[in-house]
């Protein structure tokens, strides 16, 4: 192969891996999602200065290393329970900067209560939210988000809806409660979308010192492994399958006044 | 207009081979070598001294292994080169372009 | 002297905790308990800016703790049996992840939704995991309001020097029982140094704090267990609590704890009067529990009797403690009737006859 001739020295770094993601190399699968949320959301907390004052929560499902990667206080929640542990924190430490991280499965299904009483009460934390429409971390069962026909390891001939009911569109229903302050859904599968999905992390962590409610931002991802499909083949399905049934953009964004007199 | 000049760096014992840099370089500059890393995979690197420096395959890279450069032709940085101090306050003595903040 | 007050165990309970500088309470309404957080709801937040907050249920309640033990916060739930149940998976987690915190269960009760009469069929539950994994809880069983107002700043001081959830078990009956109280002084919040440990904000010139109970190689999961049971043995070693009541002499002793030790004394003192030599054994820290007090009585008396409400379940460590060395006998009523004495000592005195 032909070497390249470098010019590092006549240019400036235009981006690089942010000093809040540790320099380790992540156990994710090639080519997932996980690892491109992972590192903008670093990049906001890292932008915004707030390292030193924000504490985070992982959930369980592939992300529940997050912590081994993400270079800021954190704590690892039960299946589930992470809005509810991030609602401990935050009431005991107002001052902190709070978030959790949570997959499909731990956010929407066995942690439903939990999600949607956190919203209610309008808790002074960032959700993000990873949705690839599946269970990750145990081999690719059915999500609460699962696609209608959508083959998994647990509906082997497609998910139907008289058997396991419709995909939840959990963000939609979050963005109905008045506790929510910011609610939007993102993806991460082109470079604009990532530009995007990091704009709203950016402010989803800075508006939560106006303490007006929660920030809810919803990352469209996917799962290659248990999808089955290269990365590349991955991210074209989750464009032409997942984004019409999930479409991009702001559920619920603050009006110019709420966002003046923080 | 010329096109800025670019270049990237990959760390390629952390790559995964996952391509999606390679399609998301609108100058067909990435690709996966033929050869594999110590993990065992096809590492990407650049083929094609056409970067622009856009930052798409970083952007999208899951492994955040990519570090973009870009040519500061027009660099709005500016290095301080001496500092001053004296009652009024500090002042800062800079070369390069123009002023600005 | 600290302020005398009558007080219902329930609200003692919650006062000493406002006083003891609590700075979390999450909890879930239920009864015979929902007092205490009708009490915080009243009391804490306008005196001392302590968050008091109604969860969703059981689950967020624990996992709130969690949150807040986690950043070295003096945090506190309670409950009774079917929501301490609901709990289980977030009280292994805390022990594994090794957090602070007062968990309080004012058992009824059961099975199932039972009933909301006192019972102590959460023995076993408590002292014996509960929820999954190799763990213990400290566990404290009060027998009077004062009790219940002294173990909360005490259960705390243990579960920040050991890092362990401490568990009060007590019951309805001790719950709504008016009694003098002697209350200790308000402690200031927010004095207490900040644990080396805690995730409040990853400053320069430290590491970032992690916390979990997620070990994944078998050799680290292994070590956190061993490690684990070191600070189980020192635990043991160092807090093993029990009151004796006249077991010099005895030639039988009942073993009772928190509203059954109530009644063991009062039975203790009818057949003392018919001239037998009973003594009481009453374990005020059941785990660890105080087998080296029970296995000394062996040595010079004829029985025992554990006495307790439910179908028998701390005759299982006093038989452990006994050896076979000589008959340990259960009497235990259960769906809240509480036994009188004379029941009781009906009983015993059948058992000691046939000795
Ligand atoms: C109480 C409990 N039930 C089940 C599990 C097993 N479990 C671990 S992760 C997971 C699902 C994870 O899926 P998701 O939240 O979508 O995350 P992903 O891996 O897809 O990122 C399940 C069911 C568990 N750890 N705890
Ligand atoms: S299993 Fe799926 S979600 Fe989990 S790391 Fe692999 S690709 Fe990502
Ligand atoms: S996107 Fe990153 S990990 Fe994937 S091939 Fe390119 S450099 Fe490697
Ligand atoms: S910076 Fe842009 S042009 Fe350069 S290699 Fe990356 S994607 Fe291609
Ligand atoms: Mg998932």
């Amino acid at each position: 192969m032909q070497e390249i001739e470098h010019h590092y020295d006549e240019m400036d770094i235009v981006c690089e891996r942010p000093a809040a993601l540790l320099d380790t190399r992540m156990h994710y699968c090639p080519g997932c999602g996980h690892g491109v949320a992972h590192r903008i959301l670093m990049e906001a907390v890292e932008e915004l200065g707030l390292q030193e004052k924000t504490v985070g929560v992982a959930p369980v499902g592939c992300s529940v290393f997050a912590y081994h990667y993400m270079n800021v206080d954190m704590q690892e929640a039960a299946h589930g329970r992470a809005t509810a542990v991030a609602t401990g924190i935050k009431r005991t430490n107002p001052d902190k900067i709070v978030f959790t991280y949570q997959g499909d499965g731990d956010l929407a299904a066995i942690g439903t209560a939990e999600t949607l009483h956190t919203v209610n009460r309008g808790e002074n934390v960032l959700i993000v939210f990873i949705n690839n429409a599946i269970y990750g971390m145990t081999g690719g069962q059915m999500a609460p988000t699962t696609l209608v026909t959508q083959k998994t390891s647990t509906t082997p001939y497609g998910r139907e809806v008289p058997v396991m009911g419709n995909p939840l569109k959990i963000t939609e229903l979050l963005a109905q409660l008045p506790g929510a302050f910011f609610v939007t859904r993102q993806a991460v599968n082109t470079p604009a979308n990532v530009r995007k999905a990091k704009k709203a992390l950016l402010n989803g962590l800075k508006w939560q010192t106006l303490n007006k409610g929660t920030c809810f931002v919803e990352i469209v991802s996917n799962c290659p492994t248990n999808w089955g499909m290269k990365p590349v083949e991955s991210n074209k399905w989750l464009e032409e399958n997942m984004l019409p049934f999930y479409p991009l953009g702001d559920m619920k964004v603050p009006s110019k006044e709420e966002l003046e007199n923080g | 207009m010329a096109k800025i000049r670019g270049d990237i760096s990959i760390d390629v014992e952390k790559c995964k081979g996952c391509e999606l840099c390679v399609v998301a370089c609108p100058q067909d500059a990435v690709a996966l070598s033929s050869e594999i890393n110590k993990q065992g995979y096809h590492y990407a690197v650049l083929i094609e001294d056409v970067c622009t420096g856009c930052t798409s395959c970083s952007l999208v890279c899951p492994d955040a292994v990519i570090t973009v450069y870009r040519e500061d032709r027009k660099s709005k940085k500016k290095t301080p080169v001496a500092e001053v101090r004296n009652v009024t306050g500090d002042i800062k003595i800079q070369v390069g372009a123009e002023e600005g903040n | 002297m600290g302020e005398l007050r009558l007080m219902k165990g329930n609200e003692a309970l919650a006062e000493a905790a406002i006083r003891a500088g609590m700075d979390g309470y999450f909890g879930y309404p239920i009864t015979p308990q929902s007092e205490i957080l009708e009490y915080l709801t009243r009391e804490a937040y306008n005196r001392t800016q302590c968050t008091v907050l109604q969860a969703e249920s059981e689950i967020a309640s624990i996992n709130m703790v969690y949150g807040a033990a986690g950043t070295g916060a003096r945090v506190m739930t309670t409950s009774s049996s079917p929501g301490i149940s609901l709990m289980q998976e977030g009280i292994s987690y805390i022990a594994g992840a090794e957090l602070p915190c007062l968990l309080v269960n004012i058992n009824r009760g059961g099975p199932g939704l039972g009933t909301i009469q006192p019972s102590q069929g959460d023995y076993f539950q408590s002292v014996k995991g509960g929820g999954h994994g190799d763990y213990r809880l400290i566990v404290l069983a009060p027998a009077t309001v004062q009790e219940m107002a002294d173990f909360v700043l005490e259960g705390w001081e243990m579960a920040e020097k050991y890092r362990n959830p401490v568990l009060i078990l007590a019951d309805g009956a001790l719950g709504q029982m008016m009694e003098k109280v002697e209350l200790r002084e308000q402690q200031p919040r927010g004095t207490r140094p900040v644990p080396d440990w805690a995730t409040v904000g990853k400053t320069k010139d430290r590491e970032r704090n992690v916390i979990t109970s997620l070990f994944i190689k078998p050799e680290e999961m292994e070590q956190v267990n061993l490690r684990l049971q070191q600070k189980y043995k020192l635990i043991e070693s160092e807090i093993t609590r029990v009151e004796e009541l006249q077991t010099d002499d005895a030639d039988f002793v009942i073993v009772a704890y928190g509203l059954s030790a109530r009644i063991g004394s009062k039975v203790m003192e009818l057949l003392r009067d018919e001239g037998m030599k009973v003594g009481l054994i009453r374990p005020i820290s059941l785990w660890p529990y105080p087998y080296a007090t029970v296995s000394k009585a062996a040595e010079h008396v004829k029985g025992f009797l554990s006495l307790e409400l439910n179908a028998g379940q701390m005759v299982e460590d006093v038989r452990l403690a006994v050896n076979g060395r000589c008959p340990v006998g259960h009497y235990g009523r259960m769906g809240g009737i509480i036994p009188s004495p004379e029941e009781v000592a009906d009983v015993i005195k059948k058992m000691y006859s046939e000795l």
